[in-house]
């Protein structure tokens, strides 16, 4: 009897999606690494990040189930259960796209132009940046919840996404420049392998987008 | 009597037995909220139990106990036959006393409060006869037990969109707390001295003037909110911890608050809980000495403290674990949450130990914590839980009753 009071208490889903979030951020950054490799050509090394980004892939998989299995339907919760179910599930999607990206690099031993290379580097860059905001802004859950999604740490939430956009228009802008210098190159390429590089950049960008769409998901939560 | 000593002996030993059931379990849901946030350590928790615990058993015990005491039962209609209250109320205390050791062997969230009263009135009522059972105050008693978690509730949603509004919604929550915790503070001791002023004191043979017992209550509340000004004033900012939840040092301000609203919450379960253990005791005693069924014998102030002790000693032997683990499970009952719960429950229970109503102060704390959920104030709370606390709630009245009629029976052809 003396567990009435405690039972009450669900396990809550706040800290267990801001560490989700956290190692779906860790993933996405692993490609700064493994690009690095496969642009200096080190196959070694980039199979090595390869290994750690699917280790971290699975790692969130793991949580994800998790906190899905501490989450029925009768808990009751300041914010609705399915706003942060589809949390999860995009945040969920970063870890994933960063290992099909390099899944795909590394089963078809794609080589990076040298001509394009720092541009895609510095793509890849701005796409983890944009991980690491959507982590920023997902780590302010628990203040939400205190402050109960309103007042001052609104603001702060919402000035964070807003950074967040920014980010993702100039991954937007990148892959613009990028896919053109690409077209200027790709009849020297073979066909198959431009094509493919097209894939590449296409899946690379959808980190940003995830991180994107991770912001929307947050905004969700503040208008309730 | 010649069997004086042999029930009034019993009755003290299941009393005794029944404190000290309350002090293992049910102190632990008054003190965990506090040990959860951290505001208190274990051993803090423990020693502001004991000491605020018996006071209010003590202090603000005596009306719920008249009223299990001699509230339930029509003692009129025993006049001619004085032992069968005596055997009523032993076994009222042993079937509380088994269904609550039954409910915990299985974790089911059951209430002592309703236990005593649904064995009481189980006795009286198929014992004796319908008519033995004052269904009046009864009918009150089922009554508050309705009222007080949602009474609970209401006064913790309307605290904690107290607490949301002037400091968390703030651009400087800091500066905000340390204002206003003080407030909370005067407000949580004013109300928990103000009801014992008013029915306590007198029973330690101090009587005060109604003005003279506000004021009382003023200048005592006045002293604690400025001891607890200065304990708050000493908070400094944890940069490291701030970076990683910006409330941090807002609420340590809370846990302050806490250690008050954790004092009054300790104080308003012993004034409302000892009566279960002692109520009955109580009518026993008053029969056996008097041999007759005396209503209005005046109650002995060693039996309260005898409830209180039993509570304190409950606490000392198996409490300390209790409240351990509760502890770590309620950890979303941050300081800021925590106390606008214990706040809310302690003042509601208070109040109805001051007119005499046995409520559950457990289900009036699980009230308060809902109050504070629908305030948006709780990640998650398990509906399921709430919904099977219902349904023990209607169960443990006939199953204590049952129990009740059982060993009334047997008493009464064993015992002389």
């Amino acid at each position: 009897m003396a567990n009435m009071l405690a039972n009450i208490f669900g396990s809550s889903p706040v800290f267990p999606l801001e560490k989700h979030m956290g190692i779906a951020f860790d993933c996405a950054k692993q490609l700064r690494g493994f690009f690095a490799a496969v642009v200096a050509g080190n196959w070694d090394e980039a199979s090595a990040m390869r290994a750690k980004i699917v280790d971290l892939e699975h790692e969130a998989d793991q949580v994800k189930k998790e906190i899905r299995l501490h989450l029925p339907k009768s808990l009751f919760m300041p914010v609705p259960r399915e706003d942060l179910l589809e949390l999860l599930l995009v945040q969920d999607k970063i870890a994933n796209r960063a290992k099909d990206v390099s899944g795909i690099v590394i089963g078809r031993k794609m080589a990076i132009p040298q001509s394009i290379a720092t541009l895609f580097l510095e793509f890849v860059e701005r796409n983890i940046d944009a991980a690491r905001q959507a982590r920023k802004s997902v780590r302010e859950l628990d203040e939400l919840f205190t402050a109960g999604f309103k007042g001052a740490e609104v603001k702060l939430v919402t000035a964070l996404i807003e950074e967040l956009d920014q980010i993702e228009t100039e991954t937007d802008d990148k892959q613009v420049a990028l896919r053109a210098a690409l077209f200027k190159i790709e009849a020297g390429l073979n066909p198959i392998d431009a094509v493919f590089m097209y894939k590449v950049i296409d899946l690379m960008g959808e980190i940003a987008d995830m991180a994107e769409r991770v912001g929307r998901r947050l905004e969700l939560l503040l208008s309730h | 009597m010649e069997a004086e000593f042999i029930y009034i002996g019993l009755a003290a030993l299941f009393g005794l037995f029944m404190a000290w059931g309350i002090g293992a379990n049910d102190v632990a849901n008054a003190m965990a909220t506090s040990v959860g946030s951290k505001a208190l350590t274990i051993k803090q928790a423990i020693l502001v139990a004991a000491v605020f615990e018996f006071m209010g058993a003590v202090l603000a015990g005596g009306e719920v106990t008249s009223t299990i005491r001699s509230g339930i039962v029509d003692a009129g209609l025993l006049s001619d036959t004085p032992e069968l209250l005596v055997y009523g109320m032993l076994a009222s205390l042993l079937a509380a006393g088994t269904w609550l050791a039954l409910a915990s062997a299985k974790g089911w969230p059951v209430s002592t409060t309703h236990s005593i009263v649904g064995a009481i009135v189980g006795f009286a009522a198929v014992g004796i006869g319908i008519d033995a059972v004052q269904w009046g105050k009864v009918g009150t008693i089922v009554m508050s037990w309705v009222v007080s978690p949602l009474t609970a509730g209401f006064i913790a949603y309307l605290i904690y969109q107290s607490v949301l509004k002037l400091i968390l919604h703030q651009d400087d929550p800091l500066e905000r707390a340390k204002r206003y915790v003080p407030v909370y503070i005067f407000f949580a001791a004013f109300t928990i001295t103000l009801v014992t002023i008013l029915k306590g004191l007198q029973h330690v043979g101090l009587d005060l003037s109604l003005q003279n017992s506000y004021y009382l209550a003023i200048v005592i509340a006045v002293s604690i909110a400025l001891i607890g000004a200065v304990a708050i004033r000493n908070i400094r900012p944890d940069k490291k911890a701030e970076k990683k939840q910006h409330f941090h040092t807002v609420e340590r301000v809370f846990g302050v608050l806490m250690i008050v609203t954790a004092c009054g919450m300790a104080f308003a379960h012993g004034s409302n809980d000892v009566a279960n253990a002692i109520g009955p005791l109580a009518a026993v005693i008053s029969v056996a000495h008097s041999g007759a069924v005396a209503s209005q014998s005046a109650l002995p102030i060693w039996v309260l403290m005898l409830g209180g002790g039993g509570i304190v000693i409950g606490l000392a032997t198996f409490g300390r674990h209790v409240i351990a683990t509760v502890g770590q499970k309620i950890t979303q009952l941050t300081p800021s949450r925590g106390f606008a719960a214990e706040l809310a429950a302690a003042t509601t229970i208070v109040i109805a130990s001051g007119t005499g109503m046995p409520i559950s102060t457990t289900h009036t704390l699980v009230g308060a914590v809902l109050g504070v959920g629908l305030a948006r104030g709780i990640e998650a709370i398990d509906l399921r839980v709430v919904g099977r606390i219902f349904v023990s709630w209607v169960v443990t009245i006939p199953a204590g009753a049952l129990l009740a009629i059982v060993f009334f029976t047997i008493f009464k052809a064993v015992l002389p």
